[in-house]
This record gives C-alpha cells, structure tokens and sequence, in this order.
C-alpha cells in the first residue's frame, strides 16, 4: 500500500472509502464497519504482530485475536497438532495470556493499527465470559467481541455451552448484559442441527454469527498404537472442512436475519466467494494464514478484481445471490 | 528480526545418499539477514496436500544470496520435495527462530547426528568466517553409514576442524554412537552445540551437565506456521512449556526438561 493511500486510510470519516473506480469491498457486521469482508480468524493470527513482517496488516478486514479467558492458560501437553489429509488437527487447550496480560502487552500494538479488532473471548463459567466483557468493553481499541461457545478442547463446561442451545443462549445473554460492543458468538459444528444454535444466541442478544469452528477429529499412529494428539481428539480445520462449512452457512444464513461470518477451510478469493454467495457477509481465513500468511491479503485482491470481472460496484450486491432451482 | 515470504528458484539439488537431499535456493533476502541455527517453513508444493509447510533448518547460507537445506526423505512432504527439480521455485518463509549463540575464543565441540548436521555446517562456516574458530574446536557427527556421513564430513574436513565419525554400521569411523565419542572431548571444551535425534541430544546432555560444559539445543517438533501463531510446538521446559519456534529452536539444554 503506497504511502499515500496509507494516510487516507487513517484519517477518522474516511477510513472506510474505496479507492476513485476501485469497487466497493465494505460491509458492515451490526454496527461493525469493515474495509474489506476478510478477517483473520481467533487463534489461526497469533495477536496479529507475529505477522506484521509478512502481512499489510491494515489492508484486512478485521483481524481476530487468539482466544482469551479471564487467568492465563498454559494449554495442553504436547504433541498439539497433527496434519490430515487437507487439513490438521489440533489441541492446542487455549493457550494465552488472559485478558489483563491481553488489555495491557497485546492491546498497545493492535490499538494502533487501522484494521477493527475483534477480542475472541472464552471462559469455564457464564460469570467467567461475563467479567471478561465487562473488563474488555472500556477497553480502547477494542472494536468488538466474538464468543467462543465452541471450543472442543476444555474439558469442562465449554463444550455445554456450544451444545445446548439453552446455554449457549444463557451466556450471549450474559456477556450481552456487560458490553455495548458489538457481539459475535461463534458456532460449533459438533451439533445435530447448527441453526437452532444460531436460532437460540440471535434471541438472545447476538449481533452477528460466525461459523464454523473446528469439527472434532482424531489420528492415531498405527506402529505405537497410540493417538497422534496428547489431548487424543483435537479440532479439525483447514480445505477439507470447507464443505460442511459451506453448508452449514448457507443454512444459518437462511434461518436467521443476522448477519453471518463463514470460516472454514478459506484459501482462496474463489472460496470466499463461495461462502459469500451462500449468504455469508464476512468471511474468516484460519488455518490457511499458517500455511500461506500472505493468503488474506490476496483474498482481498481477488474479491477485488472477481467485481472488476463481475462488473459489480458493490461486493454487498453479490451475498447470498446464490442462485438454486431454476432461477 | 525481520523474516520474509519469497518464491525461491531451486538453482541446485544433489543427492548425498540414496535418500539424503541437498537443495540450493536463491533467497537473497533470506540469506542477507540469517543467522545459524534459524530455520525455514518451506512449501514443498503449491497445491492443498500435504497442507502445512515444512521446517527446515538452514544447512549453509551464501554471500550470493542462496541457502542451502539438508534433508532425509522421511515422509510424504520430504519425499514430495526430493521430486522438485533445479529451476522450480518454492514458497519459502524465514528466516524464523532464534540462533546459536557464540563467544569469542571458547573451544566449543559441534555434534550432529543424521539431518541434524543440517545446521551445524552453517554454524562451522560462520565460526569459521568470522574468526571464532580454533585449533582446540571438535566436531563429531554420526549417521547410519559412510555414504551419508563423507560429503558432510569433507565440508568440515575443509573449514580445518578435527572431524570424528560415529556411524551404526562402522562403515566409517567409529562403530557405535557420537556419545561414546564425547567422554574423550569434553574435557578439552567449554561449549558444546548439538543437533540430532531426541535420545542422542538426551545423553549428550548428560554427559555435558555431569563435565559441566554448556550445551546448545537445536529441537525438532511438529509445527504448523513456524511464527508463534499455531502454538502447536510445544515441548516442556523447566518453567512450564515452551515454544520451539519463537523461544527456540535453540535452547540452552538447561532451559528444558531431559527424561535420562
């Protein structure tokens, strides 16, 4: 990004304006206004300065910070990760370094980028996510909360709460009652029907949905006989995922009026564009930000240059256009 | 530190041993700023399949702006990159970690087993070329026969270091393993550095706390993005778990937990 450019970006009204003759790539997420729909998914994007020297950090859209819970977390035993076929597993157990360690180290540096932060937030308990809101909402810089109901890995209660409609409500409403920022929970996949999930937090208070989280997985090595994980299962992520992901957006996107961020398996402006049509208006890039960091960036290039082809001016005009049946 | 993401140019590749590869990468900005011990994500091809990057510590780097890596085909990404041909290019991410450190004029012993002589030779070539290295130095490096042992050795040979060779079927040097080697070195040293399979480093270690030498770790684990991001690279330190790719992967051995 040129010099320029950079300082119009930056100056207060005009932060979110396209370019002259560029298409227009804004959305907007509730009262979350984005430059561009292509965040970073929570955990897949360190605190965002890990990538500083391979990505323009404030060409993204949002950026979503590893997951946080009230004390510090040391995480699970190795080994955490394994690769599958297109894909990994994971059990990491939410390693980090907890919101007071995250307002005061981590959140100097993000504050001072152009990009929204989204604070991914996770606890054991409903007083858990609540305390963490209520220190993380006078926090500056600080652009909204995305709630993490839907980790796999924590042995107690997280799994509940991602689950069982009734908690997952329990808990948006809570951390509802201690934010005025804009609110995303973040849904699990590992339920037998996604929109009723998405039914129960959009009653409850949620500004947007995202989806999905990792689908729970396992690898075993046959010589040892013992699973490849410590933590034995781990959350799947990456292409292979995309599918289900796909699906499960489409069908979200259908039932609820909120708005709905698609994550799973994104590589590609051709995959993005996929979640898009479904209905999704944001996407997260997530594991493929390991594999590729400067995959982010480039989606937003080819979103860019697809409504250039598409002679689109708007990218908002082309979500959920999905085309089924006959039309 | 700074590291980069660059499309690589393969400008040579040699076979060492039946499975053992060397290739040659132009990495000008890579090879400007790397320091020994610091290691490479590669790419091993475009497509989703294997999916993660490798790590690859960084085996020789060039004024000319290339790197070198050493690697054993061991698996599918190996065995995918062993099929990549001079004049292909590579996604290439580095240079990441952190390095050895080194003093001036302490005899130090550099020990290698397998692709863990990988970033040793690095280590020689700058101790070499920037003066530290001297006459009471000791390198020891160990592999399973002669044909993977004697292009590396040579390379050693040639910077002036004393070279022994431990290989498991004695077809050169020593019969048996690097650490049967030490007892007879340690003496003579105050820095030892070391790279190589899990249970080598393990006794190499303990032979260095009982001589009370100090010992320099380079770890190998599984990671996903090589830059602090994953947290999928985990092993036990004394305090509590540590990352290899930021913290490491050169630890001093005292800095983690040893099971012997």
């Amino acid at each position: 990004m040129g010099k320029m450019e950079k300082s119009v970006m930056e100056s207060g009204s005009e932060t979110n304006l396209a370019p002259c003759g560029m298409p227009d790539l804004r959305v907007q997420i509730g009262s979350l206004a984005l430059r561009n729909p292509v965040m970073t998914a929570s955990g897949t994007f360190g605190y965002a300065r890990e990538f500083a020297n391979l990505v323009d950090l404030d060409r993204l859209g949002g950026i979503i910070v590893k997951g946080i819970s009230l004390q510090p977390k040391p995480g699970n035993p190795p080994p955490r990760i394994v690769e599958t076929a297109c894909g990994m597993l994971n059990a990491i157990g939410l390693e980090n370094v907890g919101v007071d360690r995250f307002i005061t180290g981590k959140m100097p540096y993000l504050r001072k980028l152009s990009t929204p932060v989204v604070v991914n937030i996770l606890g054991d308990s409903v007083e858990e996510y609540s305390e963490i809101a209520r220190r993380l909402d006078g926090a500056e810089g600080v652009a909204a909360l995305e709630v993490n109901i839907s980790c796999p890995n924590v042995k107690k209660g997280g799994v509940a709460f991602g689950t069982v409609p009734e908690m997952a409500a329990r808990v948006t409403e809570a951390v509802r009652r201690f934010t005025t920022l804009p609110l995303i929970v973040k849904l699990s996949p590992n339920v037998t029907d996604i929109v009723l999930m998405a039914r129960a937090v959009a009653d409850a208070g949620a500004d947007a949905v995202s989806l999905i989280n990792t689908l729970i997985g396992m690898a075993i090595d046959p010589v040892s006989r013992r699973p490849r994980l410590a933590n034995v299962i781990g959350g799947l992520s990456g292409p292979a995922i995309k599918p289900v992901a796909l699906r499960m957006v489409w069908q979200v996107a259908q039932a609820v009026s909120l708005p709905v961020i698609g994550i799973g398996g994104i590589t590609t402006a051709a995959d993005a564009l996929e979640f898009l049509l479904a209905g999704a208006s944001a996407v997260q890039v997530g594991t493929a930000n390991f594999y590729d960091p400067s995959a982010a960036e480039n989606i937003v290039q080819g979103l860019n240059d697809y409504l250039q082809e598409q002679g689109e001016d708007r990218l908002v005009d082309i979500i959920g256009t999905l085309k089924t049946g006959t039309d | 530190m700074s590291e980069f993401q660059q499309k690589c140019s393969i400008l040579g590749r040699d076979r060492l041993a039946p499975d053992v590869f060397r290739l040659t990468l132009q990495a000008p900005k890579i090879a400007a700023v790397a320091q020994p011990g610091q290691f490479v994500m590669v790419r091993v091809v475009d497509g989703l399949d294997p999916l993660l990057r490798r790590p690859f510590s960084i085996h020789r780097s060039f004024a000319d702006g290339s790197i070198s890596l050493l690697f054993k085909v061991i698996g599918k990404g190996t065995a995918m990159l062993a099929r990549r041909c001079v004049g292909d290019e590579l996604d290439v991410v580095g240079p990441l970690g952190n390095g050895f450190e080194f003093s001036d004029d302490r005899p130090v012993c550099l020990i290698g087993g397998g692709m863990g002589i990988a970033p040793l030779l690095f280590l020689a070539e700058h101790l070499h070329s920037t003066g530290r290295a001297t006459e009471k130095d000791h390198v020891l490096l160990g592999a399973r026969n002669k044909d993977e042992l004697t292009p590396l050795a040579d390379e050693f040979s040639a910077l002036g270091y004393t070279v022994q060779l431990a290989t498991d079927d004695g077809s050169i040097g020593h019969k048996g393993f690097i650490p049967d080697l030490l007892d007879f070195v340690l003496p003579t040293v105050e820095q030892v550095y070391t790279c190589g399979p899990h249970l080598m480093m393990e006794n190499i270690v303990r032979q260095c706390q009982q001589a009370e030498v100090t010992c320099q770790v380079s770890l190998e684990t599984h990671m996903a993005c090589g830059m602090g991001a994953c947290l999928g690279c985990t092993v036990n330190g004394k305090r509590g778990l540590v990352h290899v790719c930021k913290q490491g992967p050169i630890f001093n051995a005292d800095q983690l937990e040893w099971s012997l």
